[in-house]
C-alpha cells in the first residue's frame, strides 16, 4: 500500500528526482548504469551505496520496482502513484476536459490555476 | 612495468574459450594443461596480438561466487574493453544470441554497453568519443 506522504518525500529530493528522469529515458536499468548515468550526464558524484538508498526510498513509495531477472537486478519506473495523484485533485468534475467551468463564474480562475499547478 | 595480462574468472574454460574466440573474435595465445582439468588459457586482441593477455581462470575457489554474484546483481562489468563502434558490436553480439544488461549509452567522453560473458562475468565494451578537433 502505497501512502501518498511517501510519494511526495520520495520526490522531493533532487536526486531522486533526476533517478525518475532516468528511467524515464530508459526504464530498466541497473543500479551500475544509473550511477553511470548520474555521473556522467548530471555531475552527481554520490556513492552507488547512497543511489541505492535513493532507489529504496523511491521503491517504498512505489515509483520504482526492482525486478530480478536471471542474476540481475533491473529497476524500472512505476507511474502508477503519480497517476493516483492525477486522479484526486486534477481529474475532478470541472476540469477543463470535462466540462463548461468558466460559464457564468467569472471569478473562479480555478481552471487556470489547475494548469499552471505543475509550473 | 606494463599491465601484460589481467584475468577473468570463469564457470567453464572450454565454454569461456568459444565464447572468448568464436563470439567475441579473440585470438588463443597460451593453451597449457595445467593437469587436474585446469588449463593455462589466454587469448589476445587480433589487432595486437602482442598486446595485453586475457586469462581465464577457473572459478573454482569458494570466494568467486560470492564476489561476482554481488557485483552481477548490481550491473557491474569485471572487465572493459575497447570498440571502434559500440553500437555496431552491439548489432553484430546480439544477432549472435548475446545478452546485454546495458544496451549502448552515451556516458560523457564514451559510449558503453554492457554483456554477459554467458561465464559468470559482465563486460563492458567502450568507445571513446573522439577528441574535439
Amino acid at each position: 500500500m502505497v501512502v501518498v506522504a511517501d510519494v511526495f518525500k520520495a520526490l522531493a529530493d533532487p536526486t531522486r528526482r533526476t533517478i525518475l528522469d532516468e528511467l524515464t529515458e530508459r526504464t530498466g536499468q541497473t543500479l551500475f548504469e544509473l550511477c553511470g548515468r548520474l555521473t556522467t550526464r548530471h555531475g552527481l558524484a554520490s556513492s552507488r551505496q547512497a543511489i541505492s538508498q535513493h532507489l529504496d526510498v523511491l521503491e517504498a513509495a512505489g515509483l520504482v520496482e526492482t525486478r530480478r531477472e536471471g542474476r540481475y537486478k533491473f529497476h524500472y519506473l512505476d507511474t502508477g502513484p503519480l497517476e493516483e495523484i492525477t486522479v484526486r485533485w486534477l481529474d475532478r468534475p470541472g476540469t477543463p476536459q470535462t466540462g463548461t467551468p468558466q460559464t457564468g463564474d467569472s471569478h473562479t480562475g480555478t481552471t487556470h490555476d489547475i494548469g499552471a499547478a505543475g509550473e | 612495468m606494463r599491465i601484460n595480462m589481467t584475468s577473468v574468472f570463469v564457470d567453464d574454460q572450454e565454454k569461456a574459450h568459444r565464447f572468448y574466440t568464436d563470439v567475441l573474435g579473440f585470438r588463443t595465445k597460451h593453451d597449457v594443461d595445467m593437469g587436474g582439468g585446469a588449463r593455462w588459457l589466454t587469448v589476445v586482441s587480433p589487432e595486437n596480438p602482442g598486446g595485453t593477455e586475457l586469462l581465464l581462470e577457473p572459478a573454482g575457489h569458494p570466494a568467486v561466487k560470492p564476489y561476482r554474484d554481488a557485483l552481477i546483481a548490481d550491473g557491474i562489468p569485471l572487465a572493459q574493453f575497447a570498440v571502434d563502434d559500440v553500437h555496431a558490436e552491439y548489432e553484430r553480439l546480439t544477432a549472435l544470441g548475446v545478452e546485454f544488461t546495458q544496451a549502448p549509452i552515451e556516458m560523457g567522453p564514451v559510449t558503453t554497453a554492457v554483456l554477459d560473458d554467458t561465464c559468470g562475468n559482465l563486460i563492458q565494451i567502450a568507445t571513446e568519443a573522439p577528441a574535439p578537433a
